[in-house]
């Protein structure tokens, strides 16, 4: 076979020959091809997921006004007559994560304060562990520990008597809200731990030097530092939270109510979705298309979410490492 | 002592409360109000904490207190039944979940780890269609799976694909929801892998194929199957997408992948028996949690141990 | 271990656990019987009728270990639409079918028969405290009314009981073939309701739990939610122009409990019937419909109406 290819004998006033093998390894090109296939099913699958949302909710805005849609506070699509105001199911969804939130976000950031600057490496070693089980909870058990714990024993017992109405009812947007919240706090915590870890020891150790206290160090130099790492976690729980179906279906209930009162029972975009489509739908008609129109409105609130959340974590990882 | 303007700024008022601090140290003397907010923020923190161990604790406790009447090898061996809730078990519903989360392996595992070695070996960064695949993976990785749930519904069980209601549609849909985890262990796993190994393995004249297959691969071993059984964890607990894909009908015998009989999972059967009245039913319901936590919680520590055990330092 | 020893493990657990579950799986209940029936029989319909169509089929199965019998719950139009597709063998239905539904049967080529297998009544609960004891369906028809803003029991029009708890309104969601039938019957019109209910879903043990714990509670489910709770509430006598009627099996039987006692069916397909199994799961679930009825918590068929399903069935190919 021909021996290398350097150029020995090629003709005069040509450029150099690169070097190169004589024998070029095709297998090598196939198993590239192949992997890059590999790469490309997730655009694939994103498309998809595009492709089967947009078809239906354009046949359905062809009979629901864009307008009726998105601005309307009544969601009642199997009522007589028919009513297709999205901010029900939108404010029902906005309404649990905001419980949620209120629970996470102190739970979530105060531990991971703690394990990040207070915490011996010991007790460190213990709780992440926890907090990783409670990530690993499928969301069906949290639902319903939602009904069958959080609502009758704490919201009920707790709950001021009749403030703005009682509790006592079956389903509630706090109940699902505050079990959201449990979900979501190791997402907090741990991100939110990474963040502040990744704060250089010697900003911390140049406020102690200057007499500053623990607290005064955690929380005007660490946590300013690692801002835009916590930032993101918290996006990313909302958006979590956002998306959260089956602790809503058992917990936060089946009607739309356009509120953000904690006591009352509301209906969620994915409950709505989750619901429907196992129930009585016939395939083209209004009720099914609503399906997927919610499912658009939900796909566009949770990537513009994560698209933020992804830029903020590009930011605090630039800047320390 | 003061900033360009002439305000004393932040870095100063630091500094000089520092100073006063350190002087007031050497006295032997700490300011009172620094010591209770200290220890009250300490104490918040704590709070916080326990908040969250609490709700952990509370949910396992409840899970156990409802559902320990109903625990036992019935539970695992019996059939749904509506009309002996009592005697009513999970036993389609596991061998589904099985069923379910093979096929899911046997996607993921080819597909995911493929998908790793072409983004970290192979892609040129700088292309932007390489760019739109990473931003693509992080974006899947977050949207709701209910939203899958709708992708199995129009493009596995009918659309182009027209599957059907069978079990395997249920794998596959499963399977693109947990695909992104994969990918993203697989990368941080195989960049892990320090350069020098492959640098070697070329200088040794290896192809890069071959110094991925014999040298980067099993070094990231133990970060990949960590990243699978995370994967295949989160696909066995999901119950929100099966409710699409058909995963609801009542089912008396064992399910198989291709056939058009029907199947259930373990969440979805779960969360089924919760929505019946009979109070049997909730037991029952809450002791499935219990057999369903013990198996991830089963799987989880193997993940552990196997990074554990096989975890490579360099 | 190297990567590909890995991946051939992974691999072959997933194979084992296909083939162990695939292979080793059928056929496993053996219970007594010595049938020799096989095949698999797919129902669908009201989730109403489901749990009616599981309870026999469950009892069928026991006899017949090698006849696989699936009941989905798509509700009653989803159910048609499979079953007018010739997806399913029977259809369960809350209601009778509809005329397009009917034509498009008829386009696909399917032939049916209505069979009764039971009668509901559905149930107006309302707190044990609460000192109604009867509505009209025009008062009920004022409360539940799309319009309507009663919020007060006081308010209810022509009421002699003396009471001024507030409405507290639970009832099932727009899939439940209970919310079909109560709209229809005491609005007029399927669907159409006052919005602002507490809408339980599919959870219609919600509803008891929420009249339960509500002095002025009111809401509508299945007889079988109140014959279950009996004690903890109370049923609202119905009167419909002819004297208030309390929902009882009799009342639901000779359905003088008007207009709320509704007619359960099963739509077995003739070509279905004409498979051996299925042949003998209709007379199977007619001979034992009455007894499992009851456990269910509906209310069984006279044996007038028992004789009309039967030969309703045997037109049909049974």
């Amino acid at each position: 076979m021909a021996t290398t290819g350097s150029g020995a004998m090629e003709p005069a006033g040509g450029p150099p020959r690169r070097l190169q093998a004589t024998n070029p390894r095709y297998g090598e090109k196939v198993i590239q091809g192949l992997l890059a296939l590999c790469g490309i099913l997730s655009v694939l699958t994103t498309t998809a997921i595009v492709i089967s949302l947009i078809g239906p909710t354009i046949g359905f805005f062809q009979i629901v006004p864009v307008g009726d849609f998105l601005f309307g506070i009544d969601w009642t699509p199997q009522f007589e007559p028919p009513s297709f105001g999205v901010l029900a199911i939108v404010a029902g969804t906005l309404n649990v994560a905001l419980w949620g939130m209120l629970f996470a976000v102190p739970v979530g950031l105060g531990s991971a304060i703690y394990l990040s600057e207070y915490a011996t490496p010991r007790v460190r070693k213990t709780v992440k562990p926890v907090l990783e089980i409670l990530a690993g909870i499928p969301t069906v058990a949290i639902g319903l520990f939602a009904a069958s714990f959080i609502l009758p024993e704490i919201i009920q017992r707790f709950w001021p008597g009749d403030f703005l109405g009682g509790v006592d009812k079956p389903f509630m947007a706090l109940a699902a809200g505050l079990a959201v919240g449990l979900m979501v706090v190791p997402i907090i915590a741990s991100i939110s731990e990474d963040a502040m870890s990744a704060v250089p020891s010697g900003l911390r150790e140049g406020a102690y030097a200057m007499g500053a206290t623990k607290a005064k160090v955690a929380t005007r130099v660490v946590l300013p530092a690692a801002l835009s790492g916590i930032a993101a976690s918290i996006v990313l729980a909302i958006s979590r939270a956002v998306g959260e179906t089956m602790i809503v279906l058992l917990a936060a209930g089946s009607t739309p109510n356009f509120t953000f009162l904690p006591n009352e029972a509301v209906q969620t975009m994915t409950a709505y979705i989750g619901v429907t489509a196992t129930g009585d739908i016939s395939t083209g008609s209004v009720d099914y298309e609503s399906v997927f129109a919610v499912g658009s409105v939900l796909f566009v609130m949770t990537l513009a979410m994560n698209l933020v959340s992804i830029r903020l974590v590009r930011k605090y990882r630039e800047v320390y490492e | 002592m003061t900033g360009p303007a002439g305000i004393p700024n932040e870095r100063t008022r630091l500094a000089v409360a520092g100073a006063r601090a350190t002087v007031a140290a050497s006295l032997k003397e700490q300011p009172r109000r620094d010591v209770v907010l200290n220890a009250t923020f300490a104490g918040l923190l704590l709070l916080a904490v326990l908040l969250a161990l609490a709700g952990l604790v509370a949910l396992l406790a409840q899970a156990f207190v409802t559902g320990a009447p109903a625990l036992g090898v019935d539970l695992v061996t019996n059939v749904p039944s509506t009309l002996h809730p009592e005697n009513a078990g999970f036993r389609p519903a596991i061998i589904g979940s099985l069923e379910l989360i093979a096929g899911v392996i046997l996607f993921v595992v080819p597909i995911g780890i493929g998908a790793a070695i072409y983004l970290e070996e192979y892609a040129d960064k700088t292309r932007w269609w390489n760019r739109a695949i990473e931003v693509n993976i992080q974006n899947l990785a977050a949207v709701p799976s209910i939203i899958y749930g709708i992708l199995g519904l129009a493009f596995i069980v009918r659309g182009p694909l027209d599957l059907g209601f069978i079990l395997a549609a249920g794998s596959l849909t499963l399977a693109l929801l947990v695909l992104p985890v994969v990918v993203i262990a697989a990368r941080e796993a195989i960049r892990a892998v320090p350069d020098s190994i492959r640098q070697g393995s070329l200088a040794l004249g290896a192809t890069q194929w071959q110094t991925i297959r014999a040298q980067v691969l099993p070094a990231a071993i133990s970060g990949i199957a960590t990243g699978v059984i995370l994967a295949v964890s989160r696909a066995l607990g999901e119950a929100a997408p099966l409710l699409l894909v058909g995963a609801t009908v009542f089912v008396t015998f064992d399910p198989t992948p291709f056939s058009g009989d029907g199947y259930s999972a373990l969440p979805v059967q779960i969360f089924q028996y919760a929505t019946r009245p009979q109070e049997d039913f909730q037991t029952v319901a809450a002791a499935g949690v219990i057999v369903m936590l013990a198996v991830l919680l089963a799987m989880n520590s193997f993940a552990i141990w196997l990074r554990n055990r096989y975890e490579q330092r360099w | 271990m190297t990567s590909s020893k890995w991946l051939m493990i992974v691999a072959s657990v997933a194979v084992l656990a296909f083939g162990v579950t695939a292979c080793g799986g059928s056929g496993d209940e053996s219970t007594g019987g010595g049938s020799d029936l096989s095949g698999t029989i797919r129902i669908d319909g009201s989730s109403t009728v489901a749990p009616l169509s599981e309870a026999v089929a469950e009892q069928f199965q026991a006899e017949n270990p090698d006849v696989k019998v699936t009941v989905g719950t798509s509700g009653t139009g989803g159910g048609f639409e499979k079953f007018c597709a010739g997806e399913t063998a029977i259809s369960d239905a809350s209601r009778e079918i509809e005329s397009d539904e009917v034509s498009t049967c008829k386009k696909d080529g399917i032939e049916f028969e209505q069979v009764r297998v039971a009668t509901d009544a559905l149930t107006v609960m309302i707190n044990n405290e609460n000192p109604v004891s009867c509505l009209t369906v025009d008062q009920l028809g004022a409360v539940w009314g799309a319009n309507s803003k009663i919020s007060n029991w006081s308010e209810i029009p022509g009421l002699e009981e003396e009471t001024d708890e507030d409405l507290a309104l639970f009832g099932p969601g727009t899939d439940s073939g209970t919310f079909d039938y109560f709209t229809e019957a005491i609005n007029g019109e399927e669907g159409v309701t006052r919005k602002d209910y507490n809408n339980v879903g599919e959870d219609d043990n919600a509803t008891v739990t929420g009249v339960e714990g509500s002095p002025g509670g009111m809401g509508y489910a299945g007889f079988s939610y109140y014959t279950e709770n009996e004690g903890k509430l109370k049923a609202l006598e119905v009167d419909n122009g002819e004297g208030c009627v309390a929902p009882s099996v009799e009342a639901a039987q000779d359905e003088s409990y008007a207009p709320l006692s509704r007619p359960l069916f099963i739509y077995p397909s003739g070509s279905a019937l004409e498979k051996p199994e299925v042949k003998a799961f209709i007379n199977y679930y007619l001979d034992n419909v009455n007894s499992v009825a009851e456990l269910v918590g509906f209310i069984p068929l006279t044996e007038e109406q028992l004789e009309e399903s039967k030969s309703a069935a045997a037109k049909a190919g049974a």
